[in-house]
């Protein structure tokens, strides 16, 4: 028990440091654009974590999940940019942002309480759509959104005088700007995976998974679906605007072809892929589906001018292709996904108050 | 005990269950005529009839998952029309399935600790913060879980998915699961069915313990040994009819129960 207790210190420490100082690794052996690439990573798994809860949690198929990032980047913008001439803080514009995007989650959620499967799938596509056609044309005749040229010159996240648009000074360190945004959207991030991890081993877990497993059982055994199934919904939808709010301010520019039906198939990939319902196996599909694309992006011209002297298929043609065979190859191999939800071996609390430590729950595992 | 704060319930009076001239049916088709029925507080009360009679139509009324058309529904001092499955969970009406519906892919602990999930209150906060409260009230859970598991003898493989533990245990962990719901009518839709001799004498043994902690327990069966030696009354149905009531002895020599269900000829 010592030696176990010794060694999930040592790992903890151990992956705190490497997370520290992976911007400045990856800064020091592959140049800053991957250190950008990393603060997406860290975006899409906030957007797939909450994606998890919806699909892989409660079950519920939902296609237009981008609808809740868009939703949470144009608060943000709204609210800190020139464009209603309002510089509202981002410790407010944030949260504002998670309520709104929760509010439309419940406002999506509420309609579709009772459809399932394909038909939630077709209505939820149509919901996503909606949002983005909407930022697209509210630029008459009133203009709110700027329609397609979208918003731009949208104020960098700041506390006083501190600004992640800019490069700072911190302890004689120059930290550039896109590593002080790695570790802001780090500090969202483990915040979600806390959220989520919390939330899976609870009351409110077992009866998501439950309507998952079986609606009318569920029903037939107490649980009021109307409201579980909203709390999904909403809980989804306010990680997606907490996301999209960081994109916003990193960016500095939200248009709504960021917003396209592409993304969420994208989001829904992560999850699927990565294994549904498994924490773990989000991020870790997140990362992948965020990552891989830009391996090739950037690895694939290079490497047949290397091989054969010429590039022959145009890389980003080859992405997409790369991309498609390897969702065939998991789907095919792995249908559960490459890190799949094992249900928590937990042994039973018979030890009596040994069981009340923390340390039973393994969001590993 | 249930609280009075929905709107689909007004008071009324004994017994446990009855209902009154309950009318159901699907378009042209009439699954329920006219059917009246009284279980009392604490009897194991049989179902049966042939397939089609309306049975299981009787039960999804009881849950909530199908609305009545027509009649009365009472439930210990309560009337209920055209509420939710939750609220009559809530009231005290606990099911099984005919064909098993358990929630596959959770542990048969997780699958009992679903059960307890309208008995207890922990919300997002208490799964976010942990207090103590909300430990003591999940530990709770687990250890009635645990319990109802070695209740209906599954207590060696609680961590086992429900969808690998055998027939029999599937059909125990159903009941387990709506046990822990706290019910006062414990509905059980043919659960000997499939079952072979000692798993059947297993099951009356249970059902047995179930009413003597005064759980009042409404059976429907096929096994017509099991519903005679089990019951202290039965209903008959056919037709959506009730045709049929009373102690077993009787029912058995009801010639039109006899003509419609049983078979054989009349005693």
């Amino acid at each position: 028990m010592h030696k176990l207790l010794r060694n999930r210190k040592l790992h903890l420490g151990g992956t705190t440091l490497a997370l520290l100082v992976l911007p400045f690794v990856t800064d020091l052996l592959f140049g800053r654009g991957w250190v950008r690439i990393e603060d997406f990573a860290l975006l899409y798994i906030m957007l797939a974590l909450g994606l998890n809860i919806v699909v892989g949690f409660a079950g519920l198929l939902d296609l237009g999940y981008v609808a809740f990032f868009a939703v949470g980047a144009y608060t943000y913008a709204l609210l800190a940019s020139p464009q209603l001439g309002l510089h509202l803080p981002f410790w407010i514009i944030l949260p504002a942002g998670a309520l709104l995007a929760g509010f439309f989650g419940a406002l999506l959620g509420a309609p579709t309480l009772k459809l399932r499967g394909d038909y939630l799938a077709i209505v939820t596509l149509g919901f996503g759509e909606i949002i983005r056609i909407f930022l697209n044309n509210l630029n008459a005749p009133v203009n709110i959104t700027n329609g397609a040229q979208g918003i731009s010159q949208v104020d960098a996240m700041r506390i006083g005088d501190f600004s992640l648009g800019r490069n700072q000074e911190l302890f004689g360190f120059a930290i550039p700007s896109v590593h002080l945004h790695y570790y802001l959207f780090l500090l969202f991030t483990l915040l979600v995976i806390f959220v989520t991890a919390r939330l899976q081993d609870s009351r409110i877990g077992r009866a998501w998974v439950a309507i998952r497993e079986d609606e009318v059982a569920a029903e037939a055994m107490g649980i009021n679906t109307r409201n579980i199934k909203l709390l999904a919904f909403v809980m989804g939808a306010s990680f997606g605007g907490i996301s999209g709010g960081l994109f916003a301010g990193f960016q500095g520019f939200v248009s709504p072809e960021s917003f396209s039906l592409m993304e969420s198939i994208m989001i829904l990939c992560m999850v699927v892929l990565g294994g549904m319902g498994n924490i773990a196996g989000v991020v870790l599909g997140g990362i992948i589906l965020v990552v891989l694309p830009e391996v090739f992006r950037n690895g694939a011209g290079p490497l047949q001018q290397w091989l054969f002297g010429k590039v022959f298929i145009d890389p980003e043609s080859m992405r997409m292709l790369m991309f498609g065979v390897a969702l065939i190859v998991v789907m095919l191999w792995r249908p559960a996904g490459l890190w799949p939800s094992t249900r928590r071996q937990r042994e039973l609390e018979a030890t009596g108050d040994a069981a009340e430590q923390d340390t039973v729950y393994d969001s590993g595992r | 005990m249930p609280q009075n704060r929905t709107l689909c319930m007004t008071q009324a009076d004994n017994p446990l269950l009855q209902l009154l001239g309950i009318h159901k049916h699907f378009g042209g088709l009439l699954a329920l005529t006219d059917v009246t029925l009284s279980i009392r507080q604490g009897e194991i009360y049989g179902l049966i009839g042939p397939n089609g009679a309306g049975k299981t139509t009787l039960f999804n009324i009881l849950t909530g998952l199908y609305q009545l058309d027509g009649g009365t529904f009472n439930f210990n001092g309560n009337t209920y029309s055209r509420c939710k499955p939750h609220v009559l969970a809530e009231a005290g009406i606990a099911r099984t399935f005919q064909n098993i519906r358990l929630f596959p892919n959770m542990t048969a602990q997780e699958n009992v600790m679903v059960g307890r999930h309208l008995r207890t209150q922990n919300g997002i906060w208490a799964a976010l913060r942990r207090h103590p409260a909300a430990r003591r009230e999940e530990k709770e859970s687990a250890q009635r879980a645990s319990e109802l598991l070695q209740f209906v003898g599954i207590h060696r493989s609680p961590q086992t998915l429900a969808k690998n533990l055998s027939y029999g245990e599937q059909r125990r962990l159903e009941i387990a699961r709506a046990l822990a719901t706290d019910p006062l009518l414990l509905a059980l839709d043919e659960p000997a069915a499939g079952m072979n001799a000692t798993e059947t004498a297993d099951l009356k043994r249970l059902l047995h313990t179930i009413r003597n902690q005064g759980i009042t327990v409404l059976l429907i069966e096929h096994d017509v040994k099991l519903i005679m030696d089990l019951c202290d009354r039965i209903a008959v149905l056919n037709y959506g009819r009730k045709i049929a009531e009373g102690m077993p002895e009787e029912v058995r020599s009801n010639p039109e129960v006899i003509a419609a269900y049983l078979g054989g000829n009349p005693a």
